[in-house]
């Protein structure tokens, strides 16, 4: 048992290594220029803030519309603490974090008794507040014009330099949020968080403390949402509220159902995708979001479940499974011998 | 000694009286059958009992210590603290986590008995791998008895009608309960499953040193093993006996049968 | 003008941005009480309305400006509700009709999906474009103007021609859907299904055509709404149905989802908060105001104010 333990975190540490020194490097010698670069750290900001919706969307099955109001709380709290207060990088963005949370916590009180649609149009509505909020909070914000000036990762003016700092940045939160995210999950508290999903009367009725989960469950996607927007603001250096109205919540909601409602890997891999797409579709000027809606349609009509529907890729089973092929092939050979014989 | 007693509950739902001064007191180690025609009020007095419904008015007391006389009362608790007391249910239309692994669905049943917290799962602490390995091994061993082992990873909608009904009482039992409350433990089961599930359920009483109180609508399962059996009508209990005193009640008959037999 | 003026004043403009926030929030809940799906691309048949109504009120030769034939005001109301209607059921079959059982959240995206192409679909259409459109002017009409006129004398409130306008087309086409819905056998059909979609299947009744219905009402009504925001302001763009759309989705949810005179009384509400948020309190406010409205209504009463508690069968 302790064996496997080890053999799990190894492999799942060394993977996350060597995937980050293969982008570094391809990064480093220009195979993956600036600009994909910049993309690559986007979709990890995407990707952290999909996974926090889907904790609580895919995993506790609440659907909020209001994910963007929290990643503007993140991005705000820790921008003026960075700002204001002169705090540095990191503490800035696990306060844009922790203010966040403590939101959460309050959001997620008045939306215990309700569910459903209700719930998605009240979350919607704290979102449009807080954004109506930032909006007039002017002294602290900068209101409808912006908030300009957010310190960089890295301002080193070697845009090479800078791309990879920016990246190995985010790079190191996304996996942090993917351990937490994946870990909560497979524990005890996290197959109470599931069992809300599956049944509320059920969990119930087995012992579960169904609002204590539930709220849980909000305040820790809030807080992981907080930081990913604490990323958003470092990465672009300026905020606005419009860049987080209600749309900006949809495309997360997007991201989320199109990797699969309750699937890690699938939330990354349509994060990178989104994102992507996203990229491409500009090509199209004034069609782009034409194409990006009819996109939308025909994915929900064709392929209802997402990606990964709720499975998930596992590397260590990958792992596994290689390696006991390369046992396998080594000991079926005595048994072909003996066949033989 | 009584483990748990309902004295005089009523509910009312929207001026329908649903159900009315129910009286039950349920001995250590009893084994009472609920039973009634369509619409009597059986699942109404289950959800009153487990909290899911709290009645309009009466008192349901439950015996907290093991041996002597310890009653609180229950009736402004929610269910899941109810469950947490040690009663513990089945739902007639089944209510498993569907989408769930066999396993899972046990293990979740222990969740409340499990003292790692959320921050010692997420960084996997010792404590973490240590009691996932022992509510495991738990969640495996009930599963054995209802012969389940084999199934754990099946996710549970895949699973039989018959043995969905038999993983929600392996649910039920992993809250180890006091009292467990089973709403039509056989519906769905043909005669040979329903004659094993009743052979299974005193083998538990026994094993798990529980008090069982049933819905059933089978006869011969409530017959054959209920020691005691309450019989409600229009919300009312109308006869209280042995299954003997029972089956001869004029008034169950009537009930059961219309007038004019 | 003193408080109790400018307080009339404001509920007369409250009631009048209203009846038109209810005409939109009749279509969201008669969808939403049927297939139980919020209708996200609700407010973008607003907008296709009332650029229906403003090709009928430009077209040939008429002065751009102003109307002043009210026999084409009429046309145009009927044409934009026609255009509307038949939009809505065609978005229905296409997008929404196979996902009938699929879960309600793909529903939402592709309803988000049909919102996005029906937005970024009208700006890309050269008639259209992103740009927004001078609208023509309600002006020199003798009835309205007269009854305008008359009721600031009397009382010094000053109602303008479009929100005469406004109430009575409200008050006319919610009179005709309350006669639909109660006294006609599509109507029984209509309540029928939204009860029970199944028990109505099994009862005979072409589930699939009441759907249509349906959504050909609620797209109708939102059409005559967008002509009376469109008069409003005056002009027409292809984004000018999200704000609106919103506010009448959430009027709907505050009266009861699924409610008919919770619609009207949820959009009556929504209407009066803005215009005395915007008169008292602060104009930058009166999005927030609607939405602090919403939550805590919906804390007291988590099924809205008209809405029924539904209890799950356990």
């Amino acid at each position: 048992m302790k064996k496997n333990r080890i053999f799990n975190t190894i492999t799942l540490l060394s993977a996350s290594v060597i995937v980050f020194i293969v982008l570094a490097a391809l990064l480093f010698t220009g195979i993956i220029d600036e600009y994909n670069g910049q993309l690559l750290t986007l979709a990890g900001i995407y990707i952290i803030v999909s996974l926090s919706l889907n904790l609580i969307t895919g995993f506790t099955g609440q659907l909020s519309l209001g994910q963007a109001g929290f990643m503007s709380i993140g991005a705000y709290s820790s921008a003026i603490a960075m700002m204001n207060f002169h705090l540095p990088l990191v503490v800035s963005i696990i306060i844009g974090g922790l203010v966040t949370a403590v939101f959460g916590l309050l959001i997620g009180f008045p939306t215990l008794r309700l569910r459903g649609d209700y719930l998605a149009i009240t979350t919607l509505g704290f979102g449009e507040i807080i954004r109506v909020i930032m909006v007039n909070l002017e002294t602290y914000t900068g209101g409808a014009a912006g908030l300009k000036g957010i310190p960089s990762f890295s301002d080193t003016g070697d845009f090479l330099k800078d791309s990879i700092i920016k990246f190995s940045w985010v790079y190191v939160f996304v996996i942090i949020t993917i351990v937490i995210v994946n870990n909560l999950i497979n524990s005890s508290p996290g197959r109470a968080i599931v069992s809300i999903r599956e049944d509320e009367i059920a969990a119930n009725s087995m012992g579960i403390n169904v609002s204590y989960y539930k709220i849980f469950s909000f305040t820790m996607s809030a807080f992981l949402a907080g930081i990913g927007g604490a990323l958003y603001a470092v990465y672009f250096g300026y905020l606005n509220p419009v860049m987080f109205w209600f749309l900006t919540s949809v495309n997360f909601v997007v991201i989320v159902v199109l990797g699969g409602m309750g699937s890690i890997t699938g939330t990354i891999l349509a994060g990178v995708g989104f994102t992507y797409i996203q990229e491409w579709l500009r090509f199209f000027k004034d069609f782009r979001l034409v194409i990006f809606g009819l996109a939308l349609i025909i994915v929900m009509l064709f392929w209802p479940r997402g990606l990964m529907g709720t499975n998930e890729f596992s590397i260590v089973k990958f792992v596994r499974k290689y390696i006991r092929k390369e046992h396998e092939g080594g000991s079926s050979k005595p048994s072909k011998i003996k066949g033989v014989k | 000694m009584s483990v748990m007693e309902a004295k005089s509950i009523s509910i009312v739902f929207g001026g329908l009286k649903a159900v009315t001064n129910f009286d039950l007191k349920l001995g250590k180690g009893e084994l009472v059958g609920l039973i009634g025609p369509n619409g009597a009020g059986k699942t109404t007095v289950f959800n009153m009992l487990t909290g899911v419904y709290s009645p309009t008015s009466g008192d349901i007391v439950l015996n907290t210590s093991r041996e002597g006389h310890n009653y609180k009362s229950i009736i402004k608790l929610k269910p899941y603290q109810i469950t947490q007391s040690g009663v513990a249910r089945t739902f007639q239309n089944i209510r498993l986590f569907k989408d769930l692994s066999v396993l899972d669905n046990v293990r979740i049943a222990f969740h409340f008995n499990v003292k790692y917290n959320a921050l010692q799962g997420i960084l996997r602490t010792t404590a973490f791998y240590n009691e996932e390995d022992e509510i495991t091994e738990k969640a495996r061993d009930l599963l054995k008895i209802f012969n389940l082992q084999d199934k754990e990873k099946e996710l549970a909608k895949n699973l039989p009608y018959g043995e969905q009904r038999k993983l929600e009482i392996t649910r039920a039992l992993a809250t180890n309960p006091k009292v467990l409350l089973l709403d039509e433990p056989a519906a769905g089961m043909n005669p040979q499953e329903t004659h094993d599930l009743m052979n299974l359920i005193s083998f538990i009483r026994n094993k798990f040193d529980l008090t069982i109180l049933l819905i059933e609508h089978d006869m011969s399962l409530v017959m054959g093993i209920c020691e005691r059996i309450v019989v409600l009508d229009y919300g009312q209990t109308i006869a209280v006996g042995t299954p003997e005193q029972i089956s001869k009640d004029p008034k169950v008959i009537k009930a059961y049968l219309g007038e004019g037999v | 003008m003193n408080f109790m003026q400018e307080f009339g004043q404001q509920m007369v403009n409250g009631i009048a941005l209203g009846s038109v926030y209810a005409l939109i929030a009749l279509g969201y809940t008669m969808v939403y009480g049927i297939v139980k799906l919020i209708n996200f691309a609700h407010g973008d048949i607003l907008m296709v309305g009332a650029f229906a109504g403003f090709f009928v009120l430009t077209a040939n030769g008429q002065d751009p400006s102003k109307i002043s034939n009210p026999l084409m005001l009429v046309l145009a109301f009927i044409i934009a509700m026609a255009v509307s209607a038949l939009f809505g059921v065609i978005i229905e079959k296409t997008c929404y009709k196979p996902l009938r059982k699929a879960p309600k959240i793909n529903l939402l995206i592709t309803a988000i999906g049909v919102s996005i192409v029906l937005e970024n679909g009208a700006r890309v259409i050269p008639w259209i474009g992103p740009n927004p459109k001078q609208f023509p002017v309600l002006k020199d009409i003798p009835i309205i103007d007269g009854i305008s006129q008359m009721i600031k004398a009397q009382t010094g409130v000053f109602i303008s021609p479009v929100q005469i306008l406004s109430f009575i087309i409200a008050i006319l086409l919610m009179l005709m859907l309350f006669y639909i819905v109660n006294f006609t056998k599509t109507g029984k059909a209509m309540r029928a299904a939204s009860y029970d979609m199944g028990a109505a299947q099994l009862m005979g009744i072409n589930v699939d055509n009441i759907i249509s219905v349906t959504f050909a009402i609620g797209a109708a009504l939102a059409a005559a709404a967008g002509i009376l925001f469109a008069l409003n302001y005056p002009q027409v763009e292809p984004y000018m149905g999200i704000m609106p759309g919103l506010k009448a989705f959430v009027a709907a949810v505050l009266g009861g989802i699924g409610s008919i005179p919770g619609a009207m009384l949820g959009g009556f509400i929504m209407g009066i908060a803005e215009t005395l948020t915007k008169g008292f309190i602060s104009s930058k406010l009166a999005d927030a105001v609607a939405f602090g409205i919403l939550i805590i209504i919906l804390v007291i009463k988590p099924s809205g104010i008209l809405g029924k508690n539904t209890r799950e069968k356990v």
